[in-house]
């Protein structure tokens, strides 16, 4: 069972809920944290890291001594990311994206790949028992933010644990990259009109991909109820709602679980959970 | 021309709330919202829409049935699992399209077309405290960076053409494609924290962004008295980094309840301290030596 968290945007809350619901679970669980330009969840979790691997791209080389300047590469290249001259050739590797035509057509196998680094992917347990964690790093100044998700992903639980995934805000590749082939989503929202209108756009992403999602309602009570009328009319499920609460938010910016400041929100965590598998595909729940 | 870019490392900071504030204490300005992918300036705004236009964004591969034998070049030179195989017919999952047309180019049957695709749209408008031009990117559309640039190129181009001499742009979360998008050659950014855990390690982390591309950055905290080691830590770190503290917000339920009237903060309560915070900010900001230089944009 895979179970993305997501929001349309960042602030409302995505990963105190994944955090806390990770935390609750009385089952193995991996935790992923695939807001690769900013993970927080590590914040809430302190992870044990283990182990580091790159996350690498291919990118061209061309050599010199082979090439005749033809401009095929240049030509197949819709990321401007080779120009060739009458007599050199200049790679642009930050706007490659590693598509490999600049390769396959090169009629004097002159074009090679090198790797360039995107960004880290850090795995490790978490001091609770039965928790995995891994997160995504993207190192700053590069922008091919899918890839580092995919690899984060790739260390999801095996068949029969549950995988929770703190995706990142928007709804662009980012997010997309992180939802997609996940089984469940939860969508957090703010009871603002901010929140609504986030909310809307990222119901029309999850809508897109065809995956069962519920809504978590978080500070409830800040704002107003448009947020409830929206989900009474796409029949949107609202699983949880976590109140406008000072001692949540103080909780919240020293880093500290809901549950290990409020007893009784493990129990609600594991409501969730169970609500998640009525609305999910049953098979996939674990026992 | 001056530009100052919000930003803060990733949403739900205040970010929108604090660029509709300050629009009110300038007599001529352009809004410049670069949050494509989820837009929310508008809300606040209310812009009377002068113009659309269509964001033509990249390419996307399309097989035609009729034309395809089957013989498996496009999946085998896909990069990007994006060429589904079904009992011997091929098709593209468009989710998963790079836009990159190798297989275009590499089908020994011309039976891949590539048509331009609409990726979103993008508006000018008026608004009560001057002209806006913001975008709606299409729901899971690329090239969110490219249309940041588009609406930050318009918002200078439009600037320049009324004398508008200050572009106020409210920024996108993270630090990737579209952040990076939205910071070049501009004068300065606001980095908005708050003190939290997370707050912290985001404004670091957009912090050694704007360091990476030599652009003056400030930073000011909100909600500050929410947790004052932390606050404390804000400032520490920034003067470390040589990043200005511009100043503080206290939590004040006013943001959200202006937000809910359609109203800026100080519309709504220009009396309260935050917003007697978000002024002394505004002055902080508008006398850091980046924003008193020209730049030729």
């Amino acid at each position: 069972m895979i179970i993305s968290i997501a929001s349309g945007k960042g602030g409302t809350g995505k990963t105190t809920v994944a955090a806390n619901l990770a935390a609750s679970l009385n089952q193995p669980v991996t935790v992923l944290d695939c807001d690769v330009e900013e993970p927080n969840l590590h914040l809430f979790l302190h992870p044990d890291i283990q182990s580091r691997e790159k996350v690498i791209a291919p990118v061209p080389e061309i050599d010199l001594d082979r090439c005749t300047f033809c401009k095929k590469c240049m030509d197949i290249c819709r990321f401007n990311a080779i120009a060739v001259t009458a007599n050199t050739v200049v790679t642009f590797p930050e706007l490659c994206h590693s598509c490999g035509g600049c390769t396959v057509i090169c009629p004097e196998n002159a074009v090679t790949e090198k790797e360039r680094i995107l960004g880290t992917v850090e795995t490790g347990t978490v001091p609770l028992p039965d928790m995995n964690f891994g997160q995504g790093l993207l190192d700053i100044g590069q922008v091919m933010v899918p890839p580092v998700i995919r690899q984060v992903k790739s260390h999801r639980a095996p068949d029969q644990g549950i995988t929770l995934i703190d995706a990142p805000p928007g709804t662009s590749c980012p997010v997309i990259a992180a939802m997609k082939d996940t089984d469940f989503v939860i969508l957090v929202t703010e009871p603002t009109p901010f929140g609504l209108n986030d909310l809307k756009l990222a119901v029309e992403t999850v809508r897109l991909l065809n995956i069962p999602h519920g809504l978590i309602i978080n500070r409830a009570g800040m704002g107003d109820d448009a947020v409830y009328a929206y989900a009474k009319d796409k029949n949107l499920p609202v699983l949880m709602e976590i109140p406008y609460d000072k001692a949540i938010a103080q909780a919240y910016s020293k880093g500290d679980l809901i549950i290990s400041q409020q007893e009784d929100y493990k129990e609600k965590f594991q409501t969730l959970y169970k609500k998640i598998c009525l609305l999910a595909d049953s098979e996939k729940c674990a026992p | 021309m001056k530009e100052l870019v919000i930003l803060s490392g990733k949403g739900g900071t205040g970010k929108t709330s604090l660029t509709a504030a300050f629009a009110g204490l300038k007599s001529s300005l352009m809004l410049c919202d670069a949050d494509v992918d989820a837009a929310d300036l508008h809300l606040i705004m209310a812009p009377d829409v002068q113009e659309t236009h269509d964001f033509v964004g990249g390419n996307e591969a399309v097989i035609d049935p009729d034309r395809c034998t089957g013989c498996g070049t496009c999946l085998e030179l896909c990069r990007f699992d994006a060429i589904d195989e079904n009992q011997g017919e091929y098709t593209v999952d468009v989710l998963n399209c790079e836009g990159c047309g190798v297989c275009v180019d590499m089908c020994p049957e011309s039976a891949i077309d590539f048509p331009r695709k609409t990726c979103g749209q993008w508006f000018v408008s008026h608004t009560r405290f001057g002209p806006m031009v913001h975008a709606r990117l299409g729901i899971a559309e690329e090239n969110s960076g490219r249309l940041v640039a588009l609406v930050r190129e318009q918002a200078k181009k439009r600037a320049r053409d009324a004398h508008i001499d200050l572009i106020l742009t409210d920024g996108p979360p993270g630090i990737g494609c579209p952040v990076i998008a939205s910071i070049g050659q501009a004068s300065a950014i606001l980095i908005v924290a708050e003190p939290t855990v997370s707050g912290i390690h985001d404004m670091k982390r957009v912090g050694e962004l704007a360091a990476h591309f030599k652009i003056p950055a400030m930073v000011c905290i909100n909600k500050f008295d929410l947790n004052l080691d932390q606050t404390r830590a804000i400032e520490t770190i920034a003067r470390e980094k040589n990043i200005l503290v511009a100043g503080k917000i206290p939590f004040d339920p006013a943001f959200t309840k202006a937000m809910i009237q359609i109203q800026t903060l100080l519309e709504y309560d220009d009396t309260c301290p935050a917003a007697k915070a978000v002024r002394n900010i505004w002055e902080t900001v508008m006398t850091h030596p980046a924003m008193k230089l020209e730049r030729l944009m």
